[in-house]
């Protein structure tokens, strides 16, 4: 578990003082996957690289499994790092090392054996899948198979903790999509905590359980991504769900139509097109589908039905009421009566 | 074969001169080496986020080492001469002249060693300290090797600069190829030796440029 306790983080220069994290107090749980989103600036890293005091916080305490990092011996530290694993957007790997040199090394940091090195190793690049370019120098690999050996010495002296800072944003979709699923793999196999940065909501909805968003160092909401996604409560929230979740509903389309158009969404089970037929068969209304979405957050999934509905003003006022209480929202788009 | 002449007959004094110059070059390149490169590591590990970050470190060393380099070699060699003839117990030859030499070299070298440090990606540095890592791990295990190619570089450049300054070193009685130069080329007008000297110099500059070259790109992964 990790408790993030008032973090502050200032940076002092000479003429400035920039306040990266305004006092952020967050708890992780075991096992879990968390995101933190908001966009550039928002003090997402400086945070993240207080989890393994990369960055000394001004002030607050970062405890991991019980232990306060802040409270530790350089020493101490030291050792307790070997328990947090990071990654990096840029790999960050050592040049002028192999491969298998950048993953020994993290266990040689950690004194382990020679021979006990050499197993694990080979252990860790069989799970990243790079067995074959264990004598490759970084450069003659592409950014997927870098961002591999990132992960494979992260990983290397089985910790508890994952961090990631924007670990897939150097790479393409596919890529990209590769290297989640390996760090998705991880989460379930190894069940160690993941915290990762990331500026879009599609990795957070593929891969998290929760997530916080940031804006100027605080964290400004909080929660299980599918709440998050359902009921966002922040308007920053809202702009950045609505890069999964909305679609752009040609405008000729509204003004065109000659009903009423509603937004509804559905959650969980509960299956649009069949409330809207029960709706449309229990009331003296026409209904049109415009436009509908299915996104699965975490495998739950999570519709948006937009619908034009025709008809007097008494039904269709009956038929939103009907609608209102088996959905979990109902936005009025357009009113029209007849 | 008469004009050959010339040259058989200072072949042992040239012969002689470059070998006292090969010795004043590498006595001061591994007093540089010894104690320039771990010079320029501090320098580099104590700024400002760094793990062995110290202002105070950090600007004194900058400071003594801008200081030695401010001073024109001509100028360093005869204010050391009290130093000279303490380690060495003379202020002639080319050991004596190897003090001032090897002087000159450390700050020189340690500021090579320090940019070539910088060169070094941050982030790399970081993963070395997130993964637990000690710091002479680092240094030894990242920091040396992602700049060795430069740090040969610049022992190249050293290595040519050195020999530049040794024959400065030879005109106040250092020996070596100045010291020739000086005996033959100034006091005598014998153009045959300062031509030989100029060709024989040129030779192992680009030699020592080649090979530098050749290792620093032999060493380079990137
Ligand atoms: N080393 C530093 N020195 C001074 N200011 C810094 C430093 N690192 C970050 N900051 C400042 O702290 C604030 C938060 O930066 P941070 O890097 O944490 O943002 P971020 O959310 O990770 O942004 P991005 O998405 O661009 O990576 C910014 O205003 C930034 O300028
Ligand atoms: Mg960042």
């Amino acid at each position: 578990m990790i408790e993030i306790r008032s973090i502050r983080k200032e940076y002092v220069s000479k003429k400035n003082r920039v306040i990266g994290v305004d006092n952020v107090s967050l708890t992780i749980q075991t096992g879990e996957i968390y995101g933190i989103v908001g966009y550039s600036g928002a003090g997402k890293s400086s945070l993240l690289r207080c989890l393994n005091l990369l960055e000394r916080p001004t002030g607050g305490n970062i405890i991991i499994d019980g232990i306060d990092l802040t409270s530790l011996s350089s020493k101490e530290l030291r050792k307790q790092r070997q328990k947090i694993g990071m990654i990096f957007q840029h790999f960050s790997l050592v040049s002028s090392k192999t491969v298998y040199e950048n993953v020994a090394f993290a266990l040689r940091a950690a004194h382990r054996s020679k021979d006990a090195t050499k197993l694990r190793v080979l252990e860790l690049l069989e799970i990243v899948g790079l067995s074959d370019k264990k004598d490759v120098y970084p450069a003659q690999l592409s950014g997927g198979q870098k961002q591999r050996v990132g992960i494979a010495r992260a990983l290397a002296n089985e910790p508890t903790v994952l961090l990631c800072d924007e670990a897939t944003s150097a790479l393409d979709p596919t890529t990209t999509k590769a290297i989640l699923q390996l760090l998705k793999k991880i989460s379930s196999e190894l069940g160690i905590t993941i915290v990762l940065i990331t500026h879009e909501m599609e990795v957070v909805k593929e891969l998290c359980h929760r997530v916080a968003v940031m804006q100027d160092g605080r964290v400004i909401e909080e929660g299980p991504v599918y709440e998050i996604f359902s009921q966002p409560k922040q308007e920053l929230t809202k702009q950045f769900i609505s890069s999964v979740l909305d679609f752009e509903l040609p405008s000729h389309l509204i003004d065109e139509s000659e009903g009423t158009i509603i937004k509804i969404q559905f959650e969980g089970q509960t299956a649009g097109e069949s409330i809207l037929s029960d709706t449309l068969q229990s009331h003296a209304v026409k209904g049109n589908i415009l436009h509908g979405k299915i996104e699965y957050i975490q495998d739950v999934p999570l519709g948006i039905l937009i619908i034009e509905l025709i008809g007097d003003a008494v039904q269709i006022h009956s038929a939103l009421e009907y609608i209102k209480n088996r959905s979990s929202s109902v936005e009025v788009l357009k009113h029209v009566t007849a | 074969m008469s004009l050959l002449n010339p040259i058989v007959n200072i072949l042992p004094d040239l012969n002689k001169a470059f070998l006292e110059t090969i010795y004043m070059v590498g006595v001061s390149l591994a007093v540089a080496l010894l104690i320039g490169l771990p010079l320029g590591v501090l320098l580099f590990t104590t700024t400002r986020n760094l793990f062995f970050e110290s202002g105070i470190v950090n600007r004194s060393l900058g400071f003594a080492v801008n200081i030695v380099r401010s001073i024109p070699f001509i100028i360093l060699l005869v204010a050391l001469l009290p130093l000279t003839d303490l380690l060495t117990g003379s202020t002639i030859g080319p050991r004596a002249a190897s003090v001032s030499l090897s002087v000159s070299a450390i700050p020189f070298f340690a500021r090579i060693v320090e940019t070539a440090l910088r060169e070094i990606d941050r982030g790399v540095i970081e993963a070395a300290i997130a993964v637990g890592a000690t710091p002479w791990m680092i240094i030894k295990d990242v920091l040396l090797p992602e700049a060795k190619p430069g740090i040969i570089q610049g022992l190249t450049l050293t290595t040519i600069s050195l020999i530049g300054y040794s024959a400065m070193a030879g005109t106040i009685g250092g020996g070596g190829i100045g010291d020739l130069a000086i005996r033959y080329g100034y006091y005598r007008y014998d153009n045959t030796v300062m031509i030989t000297t100029i060709v024989v110099l040129i030779c192992l500059v680009q030699l020592i440029q080649m090979v530098g070259d050749k290792v620093s790109y032999i060493v380079n992964k990137r």
